[in-house]
């Protein structure tokens, strides 16, 4: 296929692997191909190869440019001082974090204002381009659609490159659009493509080791991962309920959690908007569902906690001491040991 | 109180009164001309309930798709401290809110904190109120669990909280480390100040030449020594970054700046009360 694509083409052609994840040219997934056997050997190459934990399941076979020049074009957010910030640079390519801060121009945008052109012409400036010459005006106009792109679809980074003078003409080479999570409710689209494709939750990771954690909130979540690892345990998983978790998201988490079939679950809830009460119901409801009782510790302090502690009495499973952490590491390695005596 | 009748804000303001904080208005639009919990009256915008009331701050509890109308009408409304419990605002619309907040000249807590205590006085948020007790260590934090048990840990350690203040999660927020910690240097009921902070961004590193200057001690903790990596924002994060947000990073600087980082959380009291005592001493030589 790749090769028939490169024999119509009738040119050397870039046979680059299609995944949602950057780094692609330093792992492999860009070959040059000058003719259309090398594009098949490519292409059989990179296909079903995996790239920063993507499966390549199809390629793009294009036009092989003569490049004159490689530069660089983003727009995203300066968080520390809540604004978007375009970046331009004469000297883009896959090495650009090394590129001397000097060689980019950086420019602010104030979000009430909005881009306008006299912005994008400041920044083609400042990289030292006339702005009279044909490259600088399509550059303005380029990083206009940018922004707009960057605006519209709520992008937290809209990013070209290498972004390729060949020939007088500006070609995106590679191009990166990630998307706030948070807006996802009003980016139907983006929505339905991160619901299929392989993006996954940052409230859940995989970890290797034996204790299941569930934590209400990032801060507490990392603080808990810490502590086991301070006492020697170590964590099977990251998983922060998130705050105002209900009991539905409660009883999911444990369930996920139980799936790792971890040695001990430490369960970790400091109640603020979220209710202990609501918590506890998830947990009963979760080991209602489960036919072994996994070693669980408990701790479930805030807002309704004498609640919540009701609810999980119903169940026998109460524990709300400061050193559940411990416990729970303890209750891993007196389960290790059991291991080995068999 | 904007959202005040929605089930969050009802059970809020209900905590955030009995905790002794004076809620004079709610608003949901709509719902105009009603009351809630003995008398607290609803208005239809927060023009109404601020030409009524003259409120010194607003506090949302509204969803995270009607936090940027919510926020902005607060601004435009002229109520100089708005305090953002919402999580999940879409990043664009932070953006605009914290655009608008410089040009009122007003100060935007959040979005996504657990708000302020002013511990035994009053709160304005969503942190459990009974965690916290009167005394001069000043706290400042991202996150809001870990908050909690941190103030929990101090107030059964017998050290008492004057302020504490969330500056919110997300990775843009309105009032930063920095500012809080300004304030607590000039707070004559604070002695010591906790930080807490966490990985990524560059929230606790921009604080550090406040720290630099300050007189008082500060206490840090940084929670996410053994997080798992975070997925990279491609190249333009880590252009802006260079090198920062790290956990490494972070301890170092801060050390340099002088504050006293604490490994674990469950440490930070051990050494609020070692500071306070050196404190005491220094005070009685004088």
């Amino acid at each position: 296929m790749a090769a028939e694509i490169a024999e119509q083409m009738c040119m050397p052609v870039v046979v680059k692997a299609q995944v949602l994840t950057g780094g692609r040219k330093k792992a492999g997934g860009v070959s040059f191909a000058d003719n259309p056997e090398q594009a098949a050997q490519a292409a059989s190459e990179m296909l079903g190869q995996t790239i920063g934990g993507f499966r390549v399941q199809s390629l793009l076979v294009e036009q092989r440019l003569d490049i004159q020049r490689e530069l660089y074009m983003s727009v995203t957010l300066d968080k520390a001082c809540a604004r978007p910030i375009l970046m331009l640079s004469l000297h883009g390519g896959i090495d650009i974090e090394e590129v001397a801060d000097e060689l980019i121009v950086r420019m602010h945008v104030d979000p009430l204002l909005g881009m306008h052109a006299f912005v994008a012409r400041d920044a083609v400036r400042r990289t030292g381009l006339r702005l009279d010459t044909d490259l600088a005006k399509k550059m303005v106009s380029l990083m206009m659609t940018l922004y707009s792109l960057f605006e519209i679809h709520d992008a937290d980074l809209v990013e070209i490159n290498p972004l390729v003078v060949s020939h007088g003409e500006l070609w995106a080479l590679d191009a990166k659009i990630t998307i706030d999570d948070s807006a996802l409710f009003r980016q139907q689209h983006h929505a339905d493509q991160k619901a299929g494709g392989a993006t996954r939750s940052s409230s859940f990771v995989k970890l290797d080791g034996d204790i299941g954690v569930i934590a209400n909130g990032a801060g507490i979540t990392m603080a808990t991962l810490d502590t086991i690892a301070h006492f020697g345990g170590r964590a099977a998983n990251f998983l922060d309920v998130g705050g105002g978790a209900a009991e539905e998201q409660m009883a999911a988490a444990l369930d996920a959690v139980l799936a790792l079939k971890p040695k001990s679950v430490l369960i970790n809830i400091f109640g603020g908007i979220t209710r202990c009460d609501d918590i506890a119901a998830g947990i009963a409801k979760a080991l209602d569902a489960c036919c072994t009782r996994p070693a669980l510790a408990v701790r479930l302090v805030g807002t309704n906690q004498e609640e919540g502690r009701r609810i999980l009495h119903g169940v026998g499973m109460i524990e709300a001491v400061k050193q559940a952490i411990a416990l729970a590491a303890q209750a891993s390695e007196v389960g290790s040991a059991g291991d080995n005596h068999r | 109180m904007q959202g005040i009748t929605g089930r969050q804000g009802l059970f809020h303001t209900q905590q955030m009164c009995a905790y002794g904080t004076r809620v004079v208005a709610g608003v949901t639009p709509g719902r105009g001309g009603q009351s809630v919990l003995r008398g607290i009256p609803v208005y239809d915008s927060v023009r109404e309930a601020a030409d009524e009331h003259s409120p010194d701050a607003s506090v949302l509890f509204v969803p995270a798709p009607m936090a940027k109308d919510a926020a902005l009408e607060a601004l435009d409304a002229d109520v100089k401290t708005v305090v953002i419990i919402t999580e999940h605002v879409p990043v664009h619309d932070v953006l605009c809110i914290l655009a608008y907040a410089r040009v009122t000249a007003s100060v935007v807590v959040g979005p996504n904190t657990f708000g302020v205590v002013s511990a035994a006085r009053s709160k304005i948020g969503i942190a459990p109120g009974s965690l916290f007790c009167e005394g001069v260590v000043g706290i400042v934090a991202r996150s809001g669990t870990l908050t909690y048990e941190i103030a929990s840990d101090l107030s059964r350690n017998r050290l008492g909280q004057s302020t504490v203040v969330g500056i919110g999660g997300d990775p843009v927020v309105g009032l930063s480390f920095r500012d809080v910690l300004m304030q607590f240097e000039s707070d004559r009921d604070t002695q010591v100040v906790v930080l807490v902070g966490e990985i990524g961004g560059s929230a606790e590193e921009d604080a550090c030449e406040m720290i630099e200057q300050m007189t008082k001690p500060v206490v840090a903790y940084i929670a996410g020594k053994t997080a798992p990596a975070g997925t990279r924002m491609g190249h333009a994060g880590a252009i802006i970054e260079r090198g920062r947000g790290g956990y490494e990073q972070k301890v170092a600087a801060l050390r340099r700046a002088g504050a006293q980082v604490v490994p674990l959380a469950q440490e930070v009291s051990n050494e609020v009360r070692r500071l306070l005592g050196e404190r005491a001493v220094k005070e009685e030589e004088h």
